[in-house]
């Protein structure tokens, strides 16, 4: 029997748009021609790291390599220690960047624009077999080296084809998709790369960042227009008070998205935003509309199952059973609410880590004899509404700076602990366990005896 | 002239005073371990130096258009150069302030 393949994208004809960059469309046959360049150019090694920030040039070197074979390396943070574990995992990686000043320790192609002849090849969509290794894409894992998830082309496909299905706007020819998220985390490569690619509408290049940046990329699109974005960015679209131009459809993942901001969004924009549930394990797996309901619904195909507590979801895309990392009750065959995470999770504005992995990190520091993560309760009023990590570290002849700077090169930024407070021992109970109100009662004291680390 | 000026127009106008001010709201904004007179101002914002991450400059980025009235744009082609250094960063304050 033939094995089943599946098109690289969806789009109908050789002129339908691709890509937006700025004003300008890019079309399937410019993209294909692009796409068959790049896949020449491409090294031996069976693995690339796409570092290309630009969303088209990502995309190009993502389908080159389904094209040749190869398979993606999605890192979980661009730390000089990930990528030393990247190495390590896949000896003969090579990376694409479009960064002339890229300088990573790895066989460098760098992306060129424009060079492929369109010419006058046949028009014919590349099929890719639904079995082939497609991506890698890794979660921080909690014991030091980043896990990786293997990720089937058909497992990818099928995933965003419920996704789609899900989105009024994509209904509709020529629909642009605007991402404020980077292409090498699974929310913005499901969502702005693979959703436009099988969905046949428009992605557009640019990751707007400042709130105006937002405003002003969405006004280059034609409609209907989608914005996929982060609860960050929303909230700071709210506090900048910035005026969008008509959206069709604004979508939200990697933290939850509070109902209020949710509502109002939804009323200062007068668009629906939907919220979707995922992990990198997963895949997206659910959406609700949290302005108005909080209860979230399964797609079709998958389902969620309670085994001693913990919860695990199979089915469509999903290929084997996969615990869940929050704690779930369910509300009937497609509906559940999440009623927490698992206590050794964090998210910081959308960067997931555990806080063994980051407690590893930080004891694998030369000259650290203890330390510890923990999440601040005592919020401070954050404009964007992210809390930051703190950690108490033990390191006689280390001072707090030499720490941060050894830590940098380990985690990722937005995990670096605020404050980082020298002790002379852990207030580790009997177990061993650092109970969390001593750890809050210290930093309570560090707070009154060093105001300054706390501002 | 400065001294024929109003003081209120004076202090807008001393580059040093609204560097100050600005370390200051950037350590109050982000809770920075770091006392704002300890910022180096010559020092990049960004990574290395005061290191701070995208979010943080999505923080200051709402905190000077709230105080300042400067929006920020990514696209900018000063960008790079804004964020350089608290001193860069307040110079281009001074020059895009509306309140």
């Amino acid at each position: 029997m033939k094995p089943e393949s599946l098109p690289l994208f969806a789009h109908e004809g050789p002129d339908s748009i691709v890509a937006w960059r700025d004003h300008q469309p890019i079309n399937a046959r410019r993209f294909l021609a692009d796409v068959r360049e790049l896949a020449q150019r491409l090294p031996a090694g069976r693995h690339m790291l796409n570092l290309c920030a630009d969303r088209y040039r990502f995309t190009v070197g993502f389908a080159a390599s389904l094209l040749t074979g190869k398979c993606s390396l999605l890192p979980p943070a661009h730390a000089p220690e990930v990528f030393r574990q990247l190495h390590a995992f896949a000896p003969d990686a090579f990376c694409l960047t479009d960064d002339a000043d890229c300088t990573l320790e790895l066989p460098l192609l760098f992306y060129r624009d424009g060079i492929a002849d369109i010419g006058n090849e046949d028009w014919v969509v590349p099929q890719i077999d639904a079995a082939q290794l497609a991506a890698y894409i890794f979660t921080s894992g909690s014991t030091g080296a980043p896990v990786p998830h293997r990720k089937t082309w058909g497992r990818l496909v099928r995933c965003v084809q419920l996704e789609a299905a899900q989105l009024a706007p994509l209904q509709q020819r020529g629909c642009a998709i605007l991402g404020t998220v980077p292409p090498q985390h699974m929310y913005g490569f499901e969502s702005t790369v693979m959703l436009p690619l099988q969905s046949g509408a428009a992605l557009c290049t640019a990751r707007p960042f400042f709130p105006a940046d937002i405003a002003t990329a969405l006004d280059r699109l034609p409609r209907p227009r989608v914005l996929i974005t982060t609860p960050v960015h929303l909230r700071s679209l709210i506090a900048a008070d910035v005026v969008l131009p008509a959206v069709d459809l604004i979508v939200s993942a990697t933290a939850m998205l509070p109902a209020n901001l949710a509502r109002e969004v939804e009323r200062r924009y007068a668009v629906p935003l939907l919220e979707i549930y995922g992990s990198t394990e997963t895949g997206e797996i659910a959406a609700r509309r949290t302005a108005v309901e909080e209860q979230w619904r399964l797609w079709p195909e998958v389902r969620l199952e309670i085994i001693e507590g913990r919860c695990w979801a199979q089915g469509g895309h999903v290929e084997q059973a996969i615990a869940l990392a929050d704690e779930i009750e369910l509300r009937g065959p497609d509906r559940f609410v999440l009623v927490g995470r698992t206590a050794d999770l964090v998210n910081i504005a959308g960067r997931r880590s555990s806080l063994s992995y980051l407690n590893h990190q930080l004891n694998d520091i030369p000259g650290v004899l203890d330390g510890a993560f923990f999440v601040r309760e005592d919020e401070h009023n954050s404009v964007a509404g992210v809390s930051r990590l703190a950690a108490l570290v033990v390191a006689p002849g280390l001072d707090a700076a030499q720490i941060l700077m050894q830590l940098r090169d380990r985690i990722d930024p937005v995990f670096l602990p605020r404050p980082l407070l020298l002790v002379e021992s852990l207030p580790r109970n009997e177990t061993g366990k650092l109970p969390r109100q001593t750890l809050h009662a210290l930093v309570a004291q560090a707070a009154v005896r060093e105001p300054h680390l706390f501002a | 002239m400065s001294e024929t000026l109003p003081q209120s127009t004076a202090e807008r106008a001393d580059p040093l005073a609204l560097e100050r001010e600005i370390a200051r709201l950037i350590v109050q904004g982000l809770n920075l371990p770091d006392a704002p007179e300890t910022i180096d101002p010559e020092a990049p914002l960004y990574g290395e130096g005061l290191g701070l991450d995208s979010i943080d400059i999505l923080e200051i980025a709402l905190i000077v258009s709230k105080q300042y009235g400067v929006v920020l744009r990514a696209d900018d082609q000063e960008n790079e150069r804004i964020f350089r250094s608290l001193r860069h960063f307040a110079h281009y304050v001074a020059a895009h302030r509306t309140k």
